[in-house]
């Protein structure tokens, strides 16, 4: 069913609550124990969006012990829906009250991997979606936490402990590597010191895939005080850290060294040094690549497309353009106005990493 | 699924709307072969078995198709075009139950279409869309069809207009208005539109005006360019978009091509809530993104291309040429200008095998030459 943008949040999502919460409690019944819950959506759209972002409070208010991780498909830059920005700003600040975490997938970037790394000429909705499904899988695929015999128990659980330990940063990205075509993939061989290396560029250079990283950017040095370390991380572009996780998967695991990213360098200096990195490993590969590597971290790759959206939206509500579309609904302008404060609130936390 | 309900009034409306029909029964003819009653006919038809007589709860839901009737209301003030109708080959598809006719015309004055025959027939008018929209399961959409030149059409147009938005108040009303061109035929033309325009502004949801003088621009162009040049020969000449081969009814009349235009524009601008897509835009998604403003919303339409190639496999030049076809001034169907003109918003509809990167490609290409408000 469609609804009217964001809408939805004030009209469809408490007329089927009922119905949906009904759902959602008999998929609940039939675990044996429930690790959270995930939730896909889209920002820009309506249902995704509006619906979304009620179904998570509902369920935050119904299960309030429950781990409610939202995975979070950002728009095309260029535009999908002309309200996109709208829907955005509203979908992430009611979400940061009812979430435990936010993982981010841009369509951007999604689509540059599968133009340049994967080689695909058309590409269609199912290829982008294709990408964003292999790169959730290796997150939530089975693997040994550190020091574990067993496979973790409680997936969900063990990431929001690694990674969000402040409420106030929710925002997670994902990066995976390699991510090829199946051509390429015959005559590609890796290695996990190469991988590693390769990955911790990205983080650190803020680059969203494999191709183009700057490998001019270099963590600050040591003994710098915070003050100084900010303005010298802003000229170079540092991506700062909260929490990193690691997630190997193939052969000859256990030889990865991932010391590279339990420099403290990384990471803002308000944290001790041993907590902010995390890594899982497990033998079996997945997905056709012999050796695969996910990072999932809680950084500040976020803030520049944040803030583009946010700058977007509050351009197009100075004229109030659309907002009679919303006010119709039932959300007022002062919804709007929370709503921007909150993401400015959630920008500067961020930009002071 | 959803349902709409398209409501004709006047000459240029029931014109328009038969080409409407006609044109919709061939689409799904082309795409319904096992003659199933599915979700995408029932957004404009109803299934109906006639050999039963009790009344009107003889809806059929799914199934094979028994008789299909169309979700529409005729309004003529003059019987001449309507019982052209009803005698022609689309006889079969319209209740009768569904007309509101009367003798005499409106006599090209908008004040009789709008204050005499909207009192004498509101009840009437009013009795027929409560019963349409009974045989509707979810109504999501009133298309209204008229032309502003007239009496009827204009003026008993835009009293459904307003009867539509007192009855009805959360179905959106999406007008396709045919403004006059510079030569004719009506002399009251002017005051007729105006006074009608105020109604639309304030009654309408979102509103399409069509110029016919940029229809005639169209199919003068296509004709042309299916009799010269090279490009003629590769043209499927049943597959313009102005021909009417493969519907229902036989022999083509003068207006009959410009009003195929319309009936495509329409008939696209819903395909979305009829077909499924990887990325849909429902009706009240044009609505809402289109709309900045409340009184904002009337809206210029494109189509692209006029005609198919015989070579059914489009290469990427031609479906670029598409997209900057469809920015084009001799594209619109009004007459305007859209590379010197300001955007507030722009939708493009996509049917066919398009992928998100062409569409993506074509955005970037074309966006970077149009002037918009926000940056769009």
């Amino acid at each position: 069913m469609y609804s009217v943008a964001f809408p939805s949040f004030c009209v469809h999502g408490p007329r089927h609550e009922e119905d949906i919460m009904d759902l959602v409690r008999r998929e609940v019944e039939k675990c044996d124990r429930l690790g959270g819950f995930f939730n896909m959506m889209s920002m820009a759209g309506g249902t995704g969006s509006g619906m979304g972002t009620y179904i998570t409070q509902c369920l935050r208010d119904t299960y309030p012990h429950s781990f409610i991780l939202n995975q979070v498909t950002w728009p095309y830059g260029t535009g999908e829906v002309i309200v996109q920005n709208y829907n955005s700003v509203l979908t992430l600040s009611h979400l940061y009250q009812s979430s435990d975490a936010i993982l981010v997938h841009e369509n951007d970037t999604v689509h540059k991997i599968c133009a340049q790394l994967m080689n695909i000429k058309q590409i269609s909705f199912k290829d982008v979606n294709k990408v964003i499904a292999h790169q959730l899988g290796s997150v939530l695929q089975p693997a040994y936490t550190e020091g574990a015999s067993e496979y973790n128990r409680n997936p969900l659980g063990d990431l929001m402990k690694s990674m969000v330990c402040h409420p106030e940063y929710k925002l997670l990205g994902l990066r995976n590597i390699p991510q090829m075509s199946e051509t390429s993939l015959a005559y590609s061989v890796f290695t996990w010191p190469g991988l590693l290396k390769h990955l911790r560029q990205m983080l650190i250079a803020n680059a969203k895939m494999e191709e183009g990283i700057d490998w001019q950017v270099r963590p600050p040095a040591g003994g710098l005080p915070p003050a100084e370390k900010g303005t010298h991380n802003k000229q170079l572009r540092f991506n700062t850290s909260l929490a990193n996780l690691l997630i190997l998967r193939g052969k000859d695991v256990q030889s990865a060294d991932t010391g590279g990213f339990m420099d403290p360098a990384l990471y803002t200096s308000w944290l001790p040094p041993g907590v902010a990195s995390s890594t899982w490993r497990t033998p079996m590969s997945f997905n056709r690549y012999e050796k695969s590597a996910t990072l999932v971290s809680n950084s500040q790759f976020l803030l520049k497309p944040l803030d583009g959206i946010v700058g977007k939206a509050w351009n197009m509500f100075a004229s109030r353009a659309y907002v009679h579309q919303y006010t119709q609904f039932g959300i007022s302008e002062e919804d709007f106005l929370d709503s921007f404060t909150a993401l400015e609130q959630i920008i500067a936390s961020y930009t002071h990493l | 699924m959803t349902q709409s309900i398209v409501v004709q009034v006047g000459q240029c409306g029931n014109q328009v709307g038969c080409r409407f029909w006609d044109l919709a029964l061939r689409e799904h003819a082309s795409v319904n072969k096992k003659g199933i009653y599915d979700e995408a006919l029932s957004s404009f038809f109803r299934n109906v078995d006639t050999r039963r007589s009790d009344g009107d709860n003889n809806d059929i839901s799914g199934g094979k198709i028994r008789s299909l009737k169309a979700r529409a209301v005729l309004i003529d003030m003059e019987e001449g075009v309507v019982n052209e109708i009803l005698q022609g080959p689309l006889r079969d598809v319209f209740d009768s139950k569904q007309l509101i006719t009367d003798v005499s015309g409106s006599g090209n004055n908008w004040a009789v279409g709008h204050k005499v025959y909207g009192s004498t027939y509101r009840e009437e008018i009013v009795e027929n869309l409560r019963k349409a929209a009974e045989h509707c399961d979810c109504l999501q959409c009133f298309f209204v069809i008229h032309s502003m030149g007239g009496g009827t059409g204009s003026g008993l147009g835009t009293f459904v207009l307003n009867v539509l938005e007192d009855e009805f108040p959360e179905v959106y009303r999406i007008v396709t208005s045919v403004y006059p061109s510079a030569e004719d035929d009506v002399i009251t033309s002017p005051y007729n539109s105006v006074l009608a325009m105020r109604e639309l502004t304030e009654h309408a949801d979102c509103v399409l005006p069509i110029e016919n003088q940029s229809l005639v621009d169209i199919v003068n162009k296509i004709k042309h360019m299916s009799h010269s040049g090279k490009l003629g020969a590769e043209i499927k000449q049943s597959s313009t978009i102005i021909s009417g081969q493969g519907g229902v009814k036989g022999q083509e009349k003068p207006f009959d091509a410009m009003n195929n235009i319309v009936a495509n524009m329409l008939l696209n601008l819903t395909s979305s809530a009829r077909f499924e897509g990887s990325l849909n835009m429902d009706l009240n998604e044009i609505t809402m993104n289109l709309v900045p403003f409340p009184n904002l919303h009337y809206l210029v339409s494109s189509l692209s291309p006029l005609y198919t190639l015989a070579d059914v496999n489009v290469p990427s030049r031609r479906l670029d040429q598409m997209f900057s076809d469809a920015f084009s001034k001799d594209h619109q169907l009004i007459h305007s200008d859209p590379k010197h003109s300001l955007y507030l918003a722009c939708a493009l509809i996509v049917r066919g095998d398009v992928q998100v990167s062409d569409l993506r490609r074509n955005i970037e290409r074309n966006a970077s030459s149009l002037q918009s408000i926000m940056g769009l």
